[in-house]
């Protein structure tokens, strides 16, 4: 969104570090600053604007006169006086009295930020997680497109741009800014509510927004392109948006569906999270589960999230995050990868696989199945139809059959394997890892045993 | 999405099986029937009109063809559900709308939630 304007017009190299910390400023509180204005002036676009000027002004000021000691409150003073500027300016047109109103609002803020501004950021914080909540849900309603959900949601509280959006999910940029637009007109038009809904709607909205947030910390885990692996700060942002849920289902007299899956998709995602710090050497390249350094995954993220999982399943209502996330909980009980419980593991793609009927679930419990009881046995659930074909394009079916194939020292069929995996994946890092692959596989030529 | 100055109207479109009332018995009528005076009755101020319309076989289509009037017996469009009536409602959000929507009795169709635009003397739109 907003960082567009950055990514543009950063080719002066004098300057370029004050722009990478603007961008990171932004992409960090923009979020919050979007779902406070939007609760403010109740209007998407306004909000938008009156950030992208306050873009400009940074862009134009910090690096000229430094950075302000506290770039979030600075960021949300200016965003908001560019909105009271951008409404000042509508305001003389006919029919405004909406407008008006929210004038009179946003001005009366400012004179109190401007009288006591610490105590007015104090409430500002106090308030932020239930704007954040508010425009998640709205983002998330059901009259949205799935994919106008996920889209929105990255864009106004992850901070993403358009772009990046766009190469996520595999669409032309015009396509998402066209999708983008029209979920947000429809938001106006329609007028999707920007609030929590009440109790008796929480069933029917948190599935959706379990989801999405689930999307998003995958986003961020593994950033589908660029030169990075991962966007830490969106699985941060899925992992505090999660908390806040599960904190609203517990609360409250929900169903203990939803409740249970609440917990189990924050479980889930804390339990991956503990692995961010050994999923990667030093020089960037991408190591597997079995070949990480155990010592580096955090441990208070799996005590967290392993007492979600228990605290989830006593609920007695499975669902796929809280299998999935017992699933990491085994991983996450080995202390060395040789340790791991290949069958329980197995057993429990088994649940989950009969829960969604997910080809990949079903390329996981192969690989799980491989681990347990052999590479041929894993290689002969690979490489039935029911797999194979509505995987053909996916490079994570191609590079876990040349694993295997490599395993059970099948060494050509493996080299053909890796190479179709590569040509269909778009992330560096995981392209990196399987050009490695190639190399040794190369090296050690031909189909030895 | 800000607190709402002015209601908003809502246009709920009752798409159904015509050819499924043709065989309601008599008690299945009678449930539809009180469904709509439930609806009726939950809906209150906020029903701003309704109407149950003839069947599709009673439709006619206008179209202009460069400057010319086109007629067609029939409906727009033929499909297996036909707008078989509609409810236009006041609502404070989209959300209130589809609570009401979901009172509406439906045989096998559904009921499509239209935001109507509404606009002041001025012509701008509120």
């Amino acid at each position: 969104m907003v960082l567009e304007g950055i990514a543009a017009g950063s080719q002066n190299g004098s300057i370029e570090p004050t722009r990478r910390l603007i961008a990171e400023v932004f992409r960090q509180d923009a979020g919050q600053a979007i779902a406070t204005l939007i609760g403010q002036t109740g209007s998407f676009d306004l909000a938008e604007d009156a950030l992208q000027d306050a873009l400009v002004t940074a862009l134009e000021r910090w690096p000229v006169e430094g950075v302000p000691p506290r770039p979030a409150a600075w960021l949300m003073t200016t965003a908001r006086r560019k909105a009271i500027d951008r409404l000042r300016r509508n305001a003389t047109l006919a029919n405004k009295q909406e407008q008006l109103t929210v004038l009179v609002r946003l001005e009366q803020q400012e004179r109190e930020a401007a009288s006591a501004p610490e105590d007015w950021m104090d409430a500002m914080r106090d308030e932020i997680p239930d704007d954040r909540l508010k425009l998640l849900f709205t983002c998330c309603h059901p009259a949205l497109e799935m994919e106008a959900r996920v889209a929105l949601t990255l864009h106004t509280l992850g901070g993403l741009t358009t772009p990046e959006i766009a190469a996520a999910f595999l669409v032309p940029t015009p396509t998402m800014a066209q999708r983008l637009t029209r979920a947000k007109r429809k938001i106006r038009e329609a007028r999707i509510p920007y609030r929590t809904p009440p109790l008796d709607l929480l069933p029917e909205r948190l599935p959706a927004l379990l989801a999405v947030l689930y999307l998003i910390f995958n986003a961020g885990y593994t950033a589908p392109t660029g030169a990075q692996l991962q966007r830490r700060d969106l699985c941060d942002e899925a992992i505090r948006l999660a908390r806040i849920l599960v904190g609203v289902s517990a609360r409250e007299e929900l169903d203990r569906a939803a409740q249970a899956e609440a917990q189990g998709v924050l479980a889930l995602m804390l339990l991956h999270h503990s692995r961010r710090d050994a999923r990667l050497r030093s020089d960037g390249a991408l190591l597997l589960l079995g070949e990480q350094d155990r010592a580096t995954w955090n441990q208070h993220n799996i005590r967290e999230g392993s007492a979600l999982v228990e605290q989830a399943l006593r609920l007695r209502r499975p669902g796929p995050y809280q299998v999935q996330a017992a699933i990491a909980a085994v991983h996450a009980q080995a202390m060395r990868a040789e340790e791991t419980d290949w069958s329980q593991i197995a057993a429990l793609y088994g649940v989950l696989a009969s829960m969604t009927c997910s080809p990949v679930v079903e390329l996981n419990r192969a690989v799980a199945v491989a681990m347990a009881d052999g590479s041929l046995a894993g290689l002969a659930m690979l490489h039935s139809a029911s797999l194979a074909e509505p995987l053909a394009n996916y490079h994570l079916y191609h590079a876990a059959r040349a694993d295997l194939l490599r395993r059970s020292g099948q060494h050509g069929e493996a080299l053909q394997a890796y190479q179709q995996a590569l040509d269909l994946c778009q992330n560096a890092v995981e392209r990196a890892f399987l050009t490695h692959r190639i190399a040794e596989l190369s090296a050690v030529g031909g189909d030895g045993v | 999405m800000t607190p709402p100055t002015t209601p908003m109207k809502y246009l709920l479109l009752i798409y159904d099986d015509q050819s499924a009332y043709a065989t309601l018995d008599e008690q299945a009528a009678g449930e539809v029937y009180a469904g709509h005076m439930r609806f009726a009755a939950a809906a209150g101020k906020r029903m701003v009109d309704g109407a149950e319309l003839r069947p599709t076989t009673t439709a006619t289509t206008v179209r202009m063809r460069n400057g010319e009037r086109l007629i067609t017996d029939g409906p727009f469009a033929e499909t297996k559900e036909q707008l078989g009536g509609y409810y236009m409602v006041e609502c404070a959000d989209l959300d209130e709308a589809i609570a009401l929507a979901a009172l509406i009795p439906v045989v096998s169709g559904c009921v499509e939630v239209r935001p109507i635009v509404q606009r002041d003397e001025g012509g701008n739109e509120l």
